[in-house]
């Protein structure tokens, strides 16, 4: 469904046309085979888009997201999570491996690939799992995922105990030039924290898992990169020693990349005061200490690029006392809204340099060409409403977990139509 | 409240307590063995008064205790506003003695009953008697005072308002109706 | 104290004419427990039930006890009894003994906040009986219950101090919020791998690692008690390290107030925590603790459940 050469085309008129290089200005935007055509279309026009008033840019690439699919569809699966990634603006997403089965033969790639490209919508680009079953013993057999359509090893969800293992998932990927995506926490120094530990852990009396846990494993994950010379992946960093640990190695020229997600840049371990589950996730809230480095991080570009960890579970997953609440937060669909409330409209970076985050960032992680409006690119294209406030009605979200931390907040910055290879996969319900 | 009318004036309510001071001796052909126990909050200071009385003209005072009910309320499950619980203070054993319960209004009848089941929790009296100052009728249970400084006949819009020394600074009963004085 | 008092989740936001009340009310409620009848009927037609994820029978029959002493009906609910199936969530479990009209509900549960979402989630009274390390309102009720009944001392002339594993400690953080709240000037003491610098975050409480300085000047000192899995973590070497530098003895006891009270939550090891002497002696109010639990919980039924108008 994704052939191109059966895409219609669009003529998206009167935009504004807003890059990672910054504001190009009003103008038009054609869409046709698949590809940009140019500001003018070249033959006859299926669909014809008025976006006065909108900003037209490249569709994101979200390097970190849970599909849940196979095994988890009662949490989320293909069809709802790529429409839901869709509703966020984003064209392309990088599913992680703890399913079930765990996506660690070659196989299971292929199927997810052919399944999304049946489906048509956001792009599924498929990591694989760096250990056989994500049980940290035994790696994949990582060239053979890679061919099968991998494109990053981790075992996200689990970080990787053993020392050498990631050593060696490292040096294949070095040399299969895949990126090896790491969840950097000692589990061992972690314990059974289900939050931050400092000051409010203690006052809730929750287990804490300190920031410690972190960054000694992102230090850890960074020399393994300096070791092998494989391109090494921080998910989530959380906290300023994790984000300083990668700094540190940045400025040796380490391979070292790190992404940072909207609740780690918007929310602090001060929301655990209600109780609600729906605000555990690993790594956990951290203080407003860090919440302002991490925005430090955006501002400076040490931090190369955002990702969701969009990490969906039952409402009723969610309802159970905290120790027992998986972690995870849902929000793809929220994203962007939340991002340029915090980061744009809260002074920290200006648009263009979000869309970096979103657009560039992640490509130059995954080592892909960035996303672009030039003559000849993919048509992946998102037209933001960056002026009607919306309040967010998880009622209406696409994905399956219907509930998440900004519900009932009014937010600007909503995707309102996205289209991927040229074909439209979203438009909201008070689109034009 | 708006003050209807004068029930008792200090004299008189004086002159009620007397008299069933002396009832109460003559119907228990003493005071040995009595017991008096006022209900919080102004039967409490009624039944010291007709202990000192009683002790002025028989040779003992009987002793007096302090009952609160509110644990005994047969509307606790419906009231808008929570009663503050107090103190009983009941220092000697009921059991075996001719207990009076004294009140300052007989209404409904429902404090006597929650006062009555309080009672025999705390053991097992001779005898129950039980003393009000006024009686204004409308009883919803089968209830009857043994002694009534004085019957008055109310509608159930009105309100009995007894007045003691010991809490409000002065004696007297007086009948209102509800609602702002006119001004 | 004019908005409904509907929760007792732990003491943040109570005022203390609030606390003064239910320490009040407990007076009255200790005495019809001394009378021949030990009932009321004040609760008679409300429905109280309890909920104990976790198992302590003390407590849960405490709490079914106070009830039944007012005449309340009581329903128990007990994880690995019949009604509580694993992998059915807290909110699932609500719902359906809310259909059940209950007015009140005791929660017991591993998890701190547990109490709390089944606040959000019932419009009944509700009641925490200990969620994990957070809270423990109604021992810390009865402890200061005990300790004002025995030595009638005000709280804002009174040092309290907590020695043991106040890192795991519902107890210590009820009893350190409750008492401050009331005035008393509080001390948290214990090795430093139970006792989390963080804690001297709580509002007027001090932090000690050494008995000594902790017991200075003390009015009444509170024994914890020390789960033996606490070893296995590595956050103690053994029992008898902890207790040679922990243990409370009368002779440790010098440097206290001359008059100074002990406490011990229960269930004791005794002469690990506490030297058993000293936890018989005349300084205890252990026997005067577990005799205000009732009172105490009975109290603290009727001021959330009486005057709400009926369900």
């Amino acid at each position: 469904m994704n052939d191109p050469r059966t895409a219609p085309r669009t003529w998206i008129r009167g935009a504004t046309i807003v890059t990672s290089d910054g504001e190009i200005g009003t103008g038009d935007l054609v869409l046709a085979d698949g590809r940009i055509e140019g500001a003018e279309p070249r033959g006859p026009v299926d669909h014809e888009v008025d976006a006065t008033g909108l900003v037209a840019t490249a569709a994101f690439i979200d390097p970190h997201v849970h599909l849940r699919e196979p095994g988890f569809e009662v949490k989320e699966d293909l069809v709802s999570g790529l429409a839901a990634a869709a509703a966020g603006g984003y064209g392309t997403v990088v599913s992680m491996a703890n399913t079930d089965p765990v996506v660690d033969e070659p196989g299971l790639v292929r199927s997810l690939i052919e399944k999304a490209e049946r489906l048509g919508g956001t792009r599924l680009r498929p990591a694989a799992a760096l250990s056989m079953g994500l049980r940290g013993e035994r790696l994949t057999d990582a060239a053979a995922l890679a061919e099968a359509g991998a494109v990053m090893l981790t075992d996200d969800g689990i970080p990787v105990v053993d020392g050498e293992l990631m050593r060696r998932a490292c040096e294949w990927a070095r040399d299969l030039d895949l990126v090896v995506q790491t969840h950097s926490e000692d589990p061992t120094l972690r314990g059974d924290g289900v939050m931050n530990e400092g000051a409010v852990s203690e006052r809730l009396g929750l287990p804490g898992n300190p920031r410690a846990a972190e960054a000694a494993m992102t230090y850890r994950d960074a020399e393994i990169a300096r070791l092998t010379g494989a391109r090494v992946h921080i998910a989530h960093v959380s906290c300023r020693a994790a984000l300083d640990v990668v700094a540190f190695f940045k400025e040796k020229g380490v391979s070292v990349t790190c992404e940072v997600t909207p609740h780690h840049l918007t929310l602090t371990d001060e929301a655990l005061a209600s109780f609600d589950p729906v605000f555990k996730v690993a790594p956990p809230l951290r203080t407003a200490d860090d919440v302002q480095a991490l925005r430090d991080g955006i501002r400076s570009g040490l931090v190369d690029c955002l990702g969701t960890d969009h990490a969906p579970h039952t409402r009723e997953e969610k309802q159970r006392d905290l120790l027992s609440a998986p972690f995870g937060i849902a929000h793809i669909e929220v994203a962007f809204p939340v991002l340029y409330e915090a980061l744009v409209l809260g002074g920290v970076v200006a648009l263009p340099e979000l869309l970096r985050l979103l657009q560039d960032g992640p490509a130059d992680v995954m080592g892909w060409p960035a996303p672009s409006l030039a003559e000849g690119a993919p048509a992946d294209v998102v037209l933001l409403d960056l002026d009607t406030a919306r309040t967010v009605d998880p009622g209406r979200f696409l994905s399956k977990a219907k509930f998440g931390p900004w519900d009932g907040q009014t937010l600007r910055g909503w995707p309102m139509r996205t289209w991927v290879a040229g074909r439209e996969v979203f438009r909201r319900d008070d689109a034009r | 409240m708006t003050v209807k009318a004068i029930l008792l004036d200090a004299r008189e309510l004086d002159r009620a307590l007397t008299r069933i001071a002396h009832e109460i001796v003559e119907s228990n052909k003493g005071a040995e063995n009595l017991a008096l126990v006022g209900v919080h909050t102004r039967g409490v200071p009624i039944a010291e008064r007709l202990a000192d009385r009683i002790a002025s003209f028989e040779s003992l005072r009987p002793p007096v205790g302090k009952l609160d009910i509110t644990l005994y309320r047969d509307d606790l499950t419906e009231i808008a506003l929570q009663p503050v619980v107090k103190k009983t203070e009941v220092a000697f054993d009921v059991s075996g003695m001719r207990l009076v319960l004294c009140d300052d209004v007989l209404y409904t009848g429902r404090t006597a009953r929650a006062a009555l089941d309080a009672l025999v929790d705390m053991g097992r009296p001779a005898a129950i008697q039980y003393a009000v100052l006024v009686d204004r009728g409308h009883r919803e249970l089968p209830i009857r005072a043994d002694y009534v400084g004085k019957n008055v006949p109310t509608r159930r819009d009105e309100v009995v308002k007894v007045r003691l020394e010991e809490i409000d600074g002065e004696d007297g009963v007086v009948l209102g109706v509800r609602g702002e004085a006119p001004t | 104290m004019s908005e409904r008092f509907r929760r007792l989740l732990d003491f943040s936001g109570m005022d203390v004419d609030r606390i003064l009340a239910i320490l009040a009310t407990t007076d009255v409620m200790a005495q019809v427990l001394q009378r021949p009848v030990k009932r009321v009927p004040a609760l008679q037609g409300f429905t109280v039930a309890t909920l104990f994820f976790e198992d302590s029978t003390r407590t849960r029959l405490s709490f079914e006890r106070a009830a039944r002493a007012q005449s309340a009906d009581v329903m128990a609910f007990a994880r690995g009894g019949t009604s509580l199936s694993k992998g059915e969530s807290l909110r699932d479990t609500v719902a359906t003994l809310d259909a059940l009209q209950v007015d009140a509900y005791v929660v017991r549960h591993p998890a701190a906040g547990a109490a709390h979402q089944v606040a959000s989630w019932t419009d009944a009274a509700v009641i925490n009986a200990g969620d994990g390390r957070r809270a423990h309102p109604t021992q810390a009720l009865l402890d200061a219950y005990a300790y004002r009944e025995a030595t009638g001392r005000p709280f804002e002339e009174t040092r309290l101090t907590i020695v043991g594993d106040v890192a795991h400690s519902r107890v210590a953080r009820s009893d350190a919020e409750l008492w401050q709240r009331l005035g008393a000037e509080v001390v948290l003491c214990g090795p430093p791998t139970l006792l989390p610098p963080d804690l001297a975050a709580l509002p007027g409480v001090r932090l000690e690692t050494r008995l000594e300085p902790a017991l200075d000047g003390a009015h009444a000192v509170m024994a914890l008690r020390l789960q033996h899995e606490r070893m296995d973590t590595g956050r103690i070497h053994s029992t008898a390290a902890y207790a040679e530098r922990y243990q409370l003895t009368e002779a440790r006891l010098a440097g206290a107030h001359p008059d100074a009270v002990v406490l011990h939550p229960g269930p004791m090891n005794r002469d690990v925590e506490i030297e058993g002497a000293l936890a018989d002696g005349p300084r205890s109010l252990i026997t005067r603790q577990v005799a205000a639990g009732v009172p105490v919980r009975m109290a603290v039924l009727y001021h959330l459940l009486v005057g709400k108008g009926s369900r």
